[in-house]
């Protein structure tokens, strides 16, 4: 406090050597990057916004630096406090500092979402930053980046191909299905790849995981069955028989989906139980100890553990669901990892409220897909589908 | 009796306030009503009326809010909805003054009819709070500087709704207070309004709500309530400490919410119950109920003694609001979503196909005074300050005013 004090005066006597002054800016963006969780640290956060917006000399790019390893709420503080000043030096001198700007969003090192800022604020002072700046974009860490790039390739194949110059349009629609990780670019780019012949695998392109051991029904009477561990949470055991829902033996099944989106559908692969809860499990195999974004759709209550670890688990049943609908971080470990999701139906008797199915797929922080080492071939959709209805687990 | 006169005067004071600021949702009284004079005739097609036209940067089904010459909007982008706009607009010239934007921290997802900013600001007079479907709560001062930063969601990771997340949070007594309910972690909580930190955080009924909280005066003005209403009851809390003051158990809405006029609340719950807050009771007194002014979305509004209500089919019902009698329907185009607004003895509704339609209601029945096709669909609570009435939808933003 006493330093941000000291700050305070300096500035408005209006001297201040250089080296001194960036040091205290360090110190007033660390403490506006040390706000967490139920409000820890806003007093300080805030304090340290009024003191940076009262100094003209402070580097916008010096405040987008501090993105770097901020937690999703500092992030939103430092964006705050860049728009104010970057909007304050706009209406003072009509101006940005492009060149400054523009070699930051070109240093993939610096956080991409501080990178996205100041593209934004660029482009308000340079209207010919965009075709400069987001041909190069593909393969951005951004994933707004590759969407603005995406999207240009798109605009370009799809005229070719509405002039009737499919060959042409093709290669770049490959090249835009590289950087795509929004699904509606995706299906868009997919949808005119397999007009043209190409096949495309997009279970791989996303990463989902379509091969799975399931196990099932459990009982969910009442909801109940969401709170209660049944064995696969304490042990996998593909070789185990228990006691199921109504008393009936329940065991391993295997079962890959053909799915486009790797739904994995248990009313079809089991049966359309009610009140009742089925356990998937499949194994994951890593080349490297690293961290990744589990990403799971589904309209039931749920849990999933990565090698016996709740990582998160939600009770909402049949209020929608959607691809990437719940993104939560995971540590994988070199070798096998072994993923098991708990899938929980309730009793609801409304048409709307009779989907039993999950999607999950194991991507980086952008969408990019990370395969398995051991993913099976894509079982082609029409063995995929006799092989699920004659019951065939080889 | 002398209590509900008094009551009553205020209740009439706080619609009798010309050039009043219109802060949040349903307005600085959250009952609808203003008392402005509104154009009766307005059409997009030729500019009748219409000041200007903002293109949006986003989607929204938040109404705006007014404060002095500024209105302020929130709105929600991108192939996720995680982009976060809160915008600054000059009420006279329609130039955008400031626009702020953040990246959502709690999940995105809600029914395509919805998106992440549903809910719509509060502001305390010095700050706007804009909330979000993802549960991404924003302070910001007048001039568009950042004050603190909430994520609900962030902080309590199951509190989400996949439907989306619509309630809209009020102020009172220097809290900024939401409702966070759904089918998982369900809770409501005050934050002080300089710094977001939390005063009290309660449990509420785990289920789908989207009704806003709203504020009901005690004995006098500074003794206050914070009302929440759920599938289970209708409760006023102390909004100093969210004690537990006073319960309505009856099953109630969870879409259209109560609205407060002096002692009485008039909720959608039975139909539509008017309930009387009794001094010193645990419970406010039953009024009367009528299963036919039972709402859709759009929350009641009372007004001259009326209480109107909107169901599915697009009809408009009125009934005595001392005794709950039925005096009039008219059948208008609906469905509605966002709640209309009463303006010197007219109302302005707004489908959701974007047919704003104009009703009197001076007369024995309503009677449609002008209709007019706003092309986009609109779901927002419109609001009206200075001459003007102010709506929105995914794409614009429009003054409706009186050419000089």
């Amino acid at each position: 406090m006493k330093i941000h004090c000291c700050l305070l005066v300096v500035c408005l006597w209006g001297g201040l050597p250089s080296a001194t002054f960036a040091a205290d800016v360090e110190t007033l963006l660390n403490d506006i990057k040390s706000v967490d969780q139920q409000a820890q640290g806003n007093r300080q956060a805030q304090q340290a916004i009024r003191e940076l917006l009262k100094n003209d000399d402070v580097a916008l790019t010096t405040v987008l630096e501090a993105f770097s390893d901020a937690n999703p709420l500092a992030v939103n503080w430092l964006r705050g406090a860049f728009e104010s000043l970057a909007d304050q030096r706009l209406k003072t001198t009509k101006t940005l500092p492009k060149k400054q700007l523009e070699a930051f969003v070109l240093d993939t090192r610096h956080d991409p979402r501080a990178r996205r800022v100041a593209y934004e604020w660029l482009v308000k002072v340079d209207d010919t930053a965009t075709s400069r700046i987001i041909p190069g974009m593909l393969n951005d860490p951004s994933v707004e980046f590759r969407r603005d790039a995406v999207a240009r390739l798109l605009k370009q194949a799809d005229t070719l191909f509405e002039d009737g110059k499919k060959s042409e349009s093709q290669p770049i629609y490959e090249m835009a299905l590289t950087g795509a990780r929004d699904d509606d670019q995706i299906k868009s780019i997919v949808e005119k790849l397999r007009q043209l012949g190409q096949e495309v695998d997009l279970p791989e392109h996303f990463g989902l995981l379509l091969s799975w051991k399931l196990i099932g029904p459990f009982d969910n009477s009442d909801e109940a069955g969401f709170d209660v561990s049944y064995p696969p949470e304490t042990k996998i055991d593909p070789d185990a028989k228990y006691q199921g829902k109504d008393s009936t033996e329940v065991s391993w099944i295997d079962y890959a989906t053909a799915d486009d989106y790797g739904i994995v559908d248990l009313t079809k692969a089991l049966s359309a139980h009610k009140g009742a809860v089925t356990y998937a499990y499949t194994d994951f195999v890593s080349d490297e100890d690293r961290s990744v974004e589990l990403r799971l759709g589904t309209p039931n209550a749920w849990k999933v553990w990565v090698n016996g670890e709740l990582v998160f688990g939600r009770e909402e049943y049949h209020h929608g669901t959607r691809l990437d609908q719940y993104q939560f971080p995971a540590k994988l470990r070199k070798g096998r990892n072994d993923i098991l999701i708990k899938v929980c139906q309730n009793e609801q008797k409304e048409s709307w409220a009779q989907k039993w199915e999950f999607q999950l797929r194991v991507c980086d922080s952008v969408g990019t897909a990370v395969l398995s080492a051991n993913r099976p071939p894509r079982v082609v959709p029409d063995e995929a589908k006799d092989k699920a209805e004659s019951g065939d687990n080889s | 009796m002398k209590q509900h006169l008094v009551f009553a005067s205020l209740a009439l004071l706080s619609v009798t306030q010309l050039g009043a600021d219109w802060t949040q949702f349903r307005g600085s009284d959250a009952n609808g009503i203003s008392a402005e004079k509104l154009p009766v005739k307005f059409d997009i097609s030729d500019g009748t009326n219409i000041a200007w036209t903002v293109d949006l940067p986003g989607r929204g089904l938040s109404g705006p809010i007014v404060i002095g010459d500024r209105v302020y909007l929130t709105a929600s982008s991108g192939f996720r909805q995680d982009r976060l706009h809160v915008l600054c607009i000059n009420a006279q010239t329609g130039a955008t003054i400031w626009h702020r934007q953040f990246l959502a921290t709690g999940r995105t997802m809600s029914h395509p009819k919805m998106c992440n900013a549903t809910p719509q600001p509060a502001s305390d007079g010095e700050r706007i709070f804009a909330f979000f479907s993802s549960n991404d709560l924003i302070c910001l001062d007048l001039d568009g500087n950042l004050q603190w930063y909430r994520g609900l969601t962030h902080d309590f990771p199951n509190a989400s709704n996949s439907l989306g997340m619509a309630s809209s949070p009020v102020v009172v007594d220097n809290q900024v207070i939401v409702q966070v309910e759904n089918a998982s972690e369900s809770f409501a909580t005050a934050m002080d309004v300089e710094t977001g930190e939390q005063t009290w955080k309660i449990d509420r009924p785990v289920g789908n709500n989207w009704t806003s909280p709203t504020v009901l005066s005690g004995r006098t003005p500074d003794e206050k309530f914070v009302v929440l209403q759920s599938g289970e009851n209708l409760i006023g809390y102390d909004p100093q400490t969210g004690q537990e003051v006073w319960k309505h158990s009856a099953e109630c809405a969870t879409i259209p919410s109560a609205t407060v006029v002096g002692d009485m609340l008039y909720v959608p719950s039975q139909g539509l119950t008017a309930l009387r807050y009794i001094p010193d009771s645990d419970a406010p007194e039953v009024v009367w109920q009528e299963q036919r002014l039972g709402p859709s979305t759009p929350s009641p509004i009372v007004y001259d003694g009326r209480v109107y209500t909107t169901n599915r089919a697009g009809v408009l019902r009125a009934g005595d609001a001392t005794n709950g009698d039925m005096l009039w329907q008219l059948r208008l185009k609906g469905p509605f979503s966002g709640t209309p607004v009463i303006a010197d003895g007219k109302m302005y509704l707004f489908s959701e196909k974007g047919l704003a339609q104009v009703v009197d209601l001076t007369g024995k029945k309503g009677k449609l005074l002008h209709s007019a096709e706003f092309v986009d669909t609109i779901l927002c609570t419109p609001a009206a300050a200075n001459g003007a009435l102010y709506v929105r939808s995914d794409e614009h933003l429009w003054k409706i005013t009186e050419k000089k």
